[in-house]
């Protein structure tokens, strides 16, 4: 394998991380430009941590064999009464089982 | 510096980094594949550092397509930050600028969510918790793409040991533990549908914008809440 940095890939690649520090500090530059926050935008943000992790998970489970849905579902009633590491141990224990036993 | 706030940020972490672990693997064996050198995949998970939107970046490097353009897909990837940060701040008042902008960089889905689990209930954010919570996702998420970009072709399928569904089911427990929150159900469901129909009709990764932009609209235009504080507002949390 070739160990040189290739200056046009990495320049490349310091434009991505820039682009994407932008995205992180956006936000935060954006808010502490506003004195007061409206109240509609509070209730927006306040939505972000849920609106935007169910759009990490929902494809996976629309688009996922029986597998990935019945550990998904698994999970998720574990998850109303166990902590976080119980819920992921279920959901793929629930995987495996449906991979492995049954040939989901 | 507070012991207690170091050990639990290091065992939060530790469940991220163990989760996306196979991730980073894939991300360099990708990487090489698609022409990157190990330094380059190195360089991309120490500045980038950002799971999703580097498999996007090196999934263009690969065909070809104009550098401007590269950078572009990753921006729109890497757009929810832009609500990740704005929601933060809140929490982050007591940081100084330099400790702010450090902390930003850091700030991927897993961070930011736990980030706010936790000043939801009722802790502050230390800066001791949130960078070590940070350094045991950063440090494993940067080696473990350099061991995939050097033995990439020794990882078998994923699917083997079932380590496909773990970062879905990591993220599915998060968004259950905010079921207490005002306007839980309508939220989530409408990001559901809209991450859904984006999947379907645009295509991945822009179901996670369109997804989110339903879920915040939704939010935006439901009744008001009392305003957080007010007795009522804090009787529903755990």
């Amino acid at each position: 394998m070739n160990f040189a940095l290739d200056p046009a890939t990495a320049w490349l690649i310091i434009a991505a991380a820039v682009a994407t520090y932008l995205t992180r500090v956006g936000g935060y530059v954006l808010i502490t430009r506003m004195s007061t926050i409206p109240p509609r935008l509070e209730a927006a943000l306040n939505a972000v941590p849920a609106a935007v992790l169910t759009t990490l998970c929902a494809p996976a489970f629309f688009n996922g064999g029986l597998d990935i849905k019945l550990a998904m579902l698994v999970a998720l009633v574990v998850s109303l009464k166990y902590p976080g590491l119980i819920m992921l141990a279920a959901g793929w224990a629930t995987a495996m089982l449906c991979r492995h036993a049954f040939g989901l | 510096m507070n012991r207690n706030e170091i050990v639990e940020g290091f065992k939060g972490g530790a469940i991220v980094a163990l989760s996306s672990a196979p991730f980073a693997v894939l991300f360099g064996a990708v990487a090489v594949d698609n022409g990157l050198n190990l330094p380059e995949v190195a360089l991309m998970s120490a500045t980038v550092y950002a799971g999703a939107s580097q498999l996007v970046g090196i999934e263009l490097f690969g065909q070809y397509v104009a550098a401007w353009l590269v950078v572009l897909s990753i921006f729109a990837v890497n757009f929810r930050h832009v609500l990740y940060s704005a929601a933060l701040t809140r929490y982050l008042t007591h940081f100084s600028l330099g400790q702010k902008l450090l902390a930003f960089f850091l700030l991927i889905d897993p961070q930011f969510a736990e980030t706010v689990r936790r000043a939801e209930s009722g802790k502050t954010i230390t800066l001791e918790w949130y960078l070590a919570f940070a350094a045991v996702i950063y440090v494993p998420w940067l080696t473990f793409s350099v061991i995939g970009a050097a033995f990439g072709s020794m990882i078998g399928d994923p699917r083997v040991w079932a380590i496909d569904v773990l970062l879905p089911l990591y993220f599915l427990g998060i968004v259950v533990g905010f079921r207490r929150k005002p306007g839980f159900y309508p939220v989530v469901a409408a990001s559901f549908i809209g991450s859904v129909l984006g999947y379907q009709f645009v295509g991945s990764p822009w179901h996670v914008s369109i997804g989110a932009a339903f879920g915040v609209l939704v939010a935006a235009l439901l009744p008001l809440s009392p305003p957080p504080g007010t007795k009522t507002a804090k009787a529903g949390h755990s």
